[in-house]
């Protein structure tokens, strides 16, 4: 095939068939958002009180802390409540609650500019400004990433569009309708970091965004398409850069210890959004599906709307087994629906009670199918032992902090050993020994 | 036969005298004080005090690296001891025992969804707090049983840890276990506390747990000593004004505060 790809992962089925080719489509305006203090880095600090009137794309919180992005109020209306709130991604932070006025009134703001226009430190002032983090989940404040430790430097940048996530599309349609805006997302980024080659990742079952995204960078010597062998964890920063440039991102390392910047399709968009219309990041597309949904899509909806709103929109019909914000392979199981869309949220999942049935977890049969699947190189049968009875030190040996908890090594395991809360366990507790001896 | 029986003997004989020699020659001297103290500590190698197990507090005992009352397992009567074995003046901390500070059971906990992974609390902390719709109760998957090094916790079968208080010597691993941080240590002699750590307010509590505190004040208002405040939408005792005297238990409408004192009668129902 010679497609580019990655040592390990697996092949869950894709599931995309019902999103995949449905144009984006923009929610109603929400009744009420709730929008947590704490998306990406350290919480912020509120900026408004109840009883304040907001417009949309007005600062509400902020942090003194050099990790932390801003928030945006992403509807118009009056502030109800400052308070506490479960969010999907399984913490309590603070929140604001804003009731719609209905008008959908944007904030003054100095409008677009060009990207020619702007110096890389007038991006990066930008890329904070607007409150950009990394979409793809993990909401790890933008203008962080894009600023590499001292006596480090850039020398790629790759678009993630692999998007290996069963289910999701919202990355994949961006890339199909908004093609010009992910282009000049990417440019920016070049500019930015100051790198010379702009890499745009794409597993190739993703056969209209490839084509769609081939044309419109023909012109650009800069900047290459990659189609990519459509596997999970593909679109894994560090496997990413694997597939792509060949190199390794080394063991605890971060991947500008490769030169390698890599940015979600969303954030990218968001950022093009931010240059040329001056928009803050206050919306994203999220892909609502699963069999329980009559009517599955790719929504455009207010950062903050409730999870409970966009089922209703996609018409919930039947019994939920199981409600995921995210992937079925990363994604963070819910235990209410009324959790507020974050910036990170690229989807929400909905399984029926027959597709989301727990299976019984047997003794391990030592068949090393998972050390096959994990696609860091670790033993995940040996760390699960080591996690389960606290013997760290033969888990820090057997370097349980790399793992990325992808997955994949539960995916494949025919006992059903629930290997990742394990590792996870282990990967906490290390990571915590490392801290205590710093 | 001869030739074997001597060199066999003599061979004995040479390993002999050298281990004879090493013995004398590489002794490792022995703090005959700090074989004193262990042979009173509780051996549970609990690692309560901050030491590595029991030898190495009674070494840093017998060096005066640590007071006598170090052994927070032993309590008041260890410290009396050690301090003989040391001949210094006993100065015991009030003893302790560890109270669970949630009663939010099967039936009383109102439950969102079904937990599934491991059977650990840290675990399932990560994802929804176990399912129960409170996010401040007691996990109930027994983290803290299996940390106990004196045996005096057992799961109990509404899913939450019984602590048998005349076991539990206040060394407080459970406590540092708690991912939920659900339990405390509380002077021995105090028999009254608050069983919930829920800080949400009233009206949320109302909706996620049957015996959860809803801030309501009344034992505020009861209290003559002063000696409980609603603090945070949770009710907290000063337990150096608490007289015991177990007004505030009475009239708690979520029967929330435990007065130990009234109900010794029925210890295993409610000594948790």
């Amino acid at each position: 095939m010679g497609l580019r790809t990655f040592v390990g992962g697996v092949h869950p089925a894709p599931s995309k068939g019902r999103t995949g080719d449905s144009p984006v489509v923009t929610a109603p305006l929400p009744q009420k958002v709730v929008i947590p203090l704490a998306q990406g880095g350290a919480p912020c600090d509120p900026l408004v009180k109840v009883g304040d009137k907001v417009q949309v794309g007005q600062k509400i919180g902020e942090s003194q802390a050099f990790v932390s992005a801003p928030v945006h109020a992403s509807i118009s209306g009056n502030v109800t409540a400052i308070e506490p709130v479960a969010c999907p991604n399984g913490r309590t932070s603070l929140a604001v609650v804003i009731e719609s006025d209905g008008n959908d009134i944007w904030l003054n703001t100095t409008g677009g500019s060009s990207l020619d226009a702007m110096s890389p430190a007038d991006i990066k002032g930008l890329v904070r400004e607007a409150g950009l983090v990394g979409m793809g989940g993990a909401m790890f404040p933008t203008h962080v990433k894009i600023s590499p430790p001292p006596g480090k430097s850039f020398d790629a940048v790759i678009i993630n569009g692999a998007e290996c996530e069963p289910y999701l599309t919202c990355d994949q349609r961006l890339l199909v309708e908004e093609t010009e805006s992910i282009v000049l997302g990417l440019k920016a980024w070049l500019k930015v970091t100051g790198a010379k080659k702009g890499y745009i990742g794409i597993e190739d079952n993703k056969r209209e965004a490839i084509a769609a995204i081939k044309a419109a960078v023909t012109e650009e010597k800069d900047i290459e398409v990659v189609p990519l062998m459509t596997k999970f964890p593909q679109g894994s920063e560090k496997q990413l850069i694997a597939s792509i440039l060949g190199r390794e991102v080394p063991s605890g390392g971060l991947p500008v210890d490769a030169g390698a910047l890599v940015q979600n399709v969303g954030t990218t968009y968001a950022l093009s959004q931010a240059i040329t219309a001056g928009k803050p990041l206050v919306e994203r597309v999220v892909t609502v599906t699963g069999t329980p949904l009559k009517k599955p899509l790719n929504i455009r909806t207010r950062i903050g709307t409730l999870f409970s709103d966009l089922l209703s929109f996609c018409e919930l019909d039947g019994e939920i087994g199981k409600l995921i914000s995210g992937g079925p392979m990363m994604g963070i199981a819910q235990t209410r629906a009324d959790v507020p869309v974050l910036k990170g949220t690229s989807g929400i999942l909905v399984l029926s009670p027959q597709e989301a049935r727990p299976l019984p977890e047997r003794a391990c049969i030592r068949c090393g199918r998972c050390v096959d699947a994990c696609p860091i190189g670790l033993i995940p049968t040996l760390l699960d032992q080591y996690c389960r009875h606290e013997m760290w030190e033969q888990a820090t040996q057997g370097h349980v902090a790399d793992c990325i908890e992808c997955g994949s090594c539960a995916y494949v395991c025919p006992s059903k050993r629930h290997l990742v809360p394990a590792l996870r366990l282990g990967k906490a507790e290390v990571m915590a020994q490392r801290r205590r001896k710093k | 036969m001869v030739k074997a029986i001597l060199t066999l003997g003599g061979l004995g004989l040479l390993f002999g005298i050298f281990l004879g020699v090493a013995y004398r020659k590489f002794a490792v001297e022995k703090d005959p004080k700090a074989e004193e103290v262990l042979a009173v500590l509780p051996g549970a190698n609990c690692g309560a005090c901050g030491f590595p197990g029991c030898s190495g507090l009674a070494e840093a005992i017998a060096k005066g690296e640590a007071p006598a009352n170090a052994c927070k397992a032993g309590g008041a009567s260890l410290a009396e001891i050690v301090a003989q074995v040391m001949g210094v003046e006993a100065s015991a901390e009030d003893a302790k025992v560890a109270r669970l500070m949630c009663r939010g059971g099967e039936e009383k906990a109102v439950r969102r969804a079904k937990y599934v992974g491991l059977t650990d609390c840290r675990s399932a902390k990560t994802v929804g707090s176990g399912g129960k719709a409170c996010t401040f109760g007691c996990l109930g998957l027994g983290n803290c049983v299996r940390a106990c090094p004196f045996g005096a916790m057992s799961m109990g079968a509404d899913g939450l840890p019984v602590i048998n208080p005349e076991i539990c010597t206040g060394c407080g691993v459970c406590v540092e276990t708690c991912p939920q941080g659900v339990l405390s240590l509380v002077p021995a002699q105090n028999r009254v506390f608050v069983a919930c750590s829920s800080t949400a307010p009233g009206r949320e509590v109302r909706k996620t747990c049957q015996v959860g505190c809803i801030a309501c004040r009344i034992c505020e208002r009861t209290c003559e000593h002063d000696a409980i405040h609603v603090e945070n939408n949770l009710a907290k005792i000063d337990y150096s004004k608490c007289t015991n005297c177990g007004r505030c238990a009475e009239k708690c409408p979520q029967k929330i505060i435990i007065n130990e004192t009234a109900a010794t009668d029925d210890k295993q129902a409610t000594a948790i």
